[in-house]
């Protein structure tokens, strides 16, 4: 069995603390909810996946705290990194020429 | 002798602080004089120096940035006394740095490099002062000093998606700890706190201080802004990245962790002392070195750096005690690293034991155990400018 952490009850996703194959069914366990995710992707050491489907603009909880917005809907287990998912602060980038010097 | 729990074995100084180290710092203030006090170091058993490359054409805020950082670094407790190594023409006057360490009552000597006639008599005369003080630096015991002494800066470098799971959340025991001690602890980093700025804040002890948190981070921000780019091209880093963390907001959810739970004091200018006793917020940038260099010209004695991918990172007048927050690369980095709080993420430890035993580990260190980096003779300095060099 593959271990894993989610770290808040209303998450979206959990992280891999070993390499997980792709199509390997992994459960995930958060205070008494049990997730039951088969990955869609293979999963690094450290890195997450989804247990939840979570929609294109929408806001990633992790730690129960905003880390990002999907740049694409996300299917549960699949990979969620920089790929699909954006910061939403520090954004230089999105802002006009008239903020910069 | 032994440190007992909540005490240690450390240095008065005049002015009743207490140092972990009893170093001897040849203190270049201008880049020009760095290689003269490196050349003292290797003259003089016992003395510590940096190389910068600052110290003169700046101006304002900056200067005054860099002003306090070279004087905070002699100030530190972890020194007994300090040779001021200047060139003579430069902003950042060797002797009115002098002056301020003088405040403490600890021998401070100004040598300069156009006065003495070159570089050869600068470093003859920098070392005859330098091994007259490590000499009587030699001669002073230490006695028992109790935690509420010390003052520990926090920091997190190379960071992976495990640093928030597991060494950041037990370095929040140990300043939970350190705080219910009496002691300080320094929470700093501000860029790697944007996005959590609400949680702390929530703990702010007052309004003007909860206040100063957003102003904080809207600055760090703001310069982000200015540039037009996205942060992420910088921060996370390339390392943090492939360790798995995806976001700044992410990274700064896992790094906010290293506060543990207790309110918070005040927020200080870089290289400030801390007014407070408690939990302290230094404003400081992600970079490992000018954090790092900021908290130990702020006075801080110890540092506690938690790390993912691995770093070596060290000062030379304060201990870096390194935690590895995942097993493998504890054992990979060995020589660097010196605690594994991996064993969270395999399931043998919980958060709590391994913050207990980094407490422990900083009884020792402050008692005179040496760190990995002090024993490679790890010397980082990086101070963080704020203005352009003119």
């Amino acid at each position: 069995m593959y271990k894993t952490v989610m770290m808040k009850p209303h998450d979206h996703v959990a992280i891999a603390l070993a390499a997980i194959p792709e199509g390997a069914v992994v459960h995930v366990i958060c205070d008494s909810q049990t997730y039951t995710v088969q990955l869609k992707d293979g999963i690094e050491f450290g890195h997450k996946f989804a247990v939840v489907p979570i929609a294109e603009g929408q806001d990633i909880l992790k730690y129960g705290e905003v880390i990002g917005v999907a740049l694409s809907d996300i299917e549960i287990g699949s990979h969620v990194h920089v790929h699909n998912v954006e910061g939403k602060r520090g954004r230089g980038d999105k802002l006009g020429d008239s903020v910069k010097p | 002798m032994t440190a007992s729990n909540h005490k240690f074995w450390g240095y008065r100084r005049a002015d009743g602080q207490v140092g972990v180290r009893n170093h001897v710092l040849i203190l270049p203030t201008i880049t020009c004089a760095t290689q003269a006090a490196r050349q003292i170091t290797e003259l003089v058993h016992g003395t510590v120096s940096f190389i910068h490359q600052h110290g003169c054409a700046q101006v304002g805020v900056d200067y005054e940035q860099t002003f306090r950082t070279y004087a905070g670094m002699g100030m530190n407790p972890n020194v007994y006394g300090v040779v001021v190594l200047g060139l003579g023409c430069e902003t950042h006057q060797a002797r009115s740095v002098a002056q301020d360490i003088a405040r403490t009552g600890k021998p401070v000597e100004v040598v300069s490099i156009q006065d003495e006639g070159g570089t050869l008599m600068a470093i003859a005369q920098g070392a005859k002062i330098a091994a007259r003080m490590v000499q009587d630096a030699s001669a002073q015991l230490r006695e028992l000093c109790d935690f509420s002494e010390l003052m520990i800066g926090t920091e997190c470098g190379g960071s992976d998606a495990c640093s928030g799971i597991s060494a950041n959340p037990a370095v929040g025991v140990v300043s939970d700890r350190i705080v219910d001690a009496g002691g300080t602890a320094i929470l700093a980093e501000t860029t790697e706190l944007i996005g959590a700025e609400h949680l702390l804040a929530k703990r702010a002890v007052d309004d003007k201080v909860s206040k100063r948190v957003y102003e904080v981070i809207a600055a760090m921000e703001n310069r982000a802004f200015h540039m037009g780019v996205d942060i992420r091209t910088g921060n996370p880093s390339p390392g943090n990245i492939r360790g798995g963390l995806t976001t700044l907001e992410e990274k700064s959810l896992g790094a906010a962790n290293k506060s543990g739970s207790r309110p918070l004091q005040e927020l200080i200018d870089y290289a400030q002392r801390p007014s407070r006793k408690g939990l302290v917020w230094m404003d400081t940038p992600g970079h490992d070195i000018e954090q790092l260099t900021g908290m130990v010209a702020g006075g801080a004695q110890i540092v506690l750096f938690t790390t993912g991918r691995g770093t070596p990172t060290g000062s030379p007048i304060a201990p870096v005690i390194k935690i590895a927050t995942n097993t493998p690369i504890f054992q990979k980095m060995s020589e660097n690293i010196d605690m594994n709080a991996g064993t969270i993420i395999d399931g043998a430890e919980s958060i709590t034991s391994v913050g207990e035993r980094i407490f422990d580990e900083i009884a020792s260190v402050a008692s005179g155990k040496l760190t990995k980096a002090e024993i490679l003779k790890q010397h980082d300095f990086g101070i963080w400018r704020i203005g352009p060099t003119f």
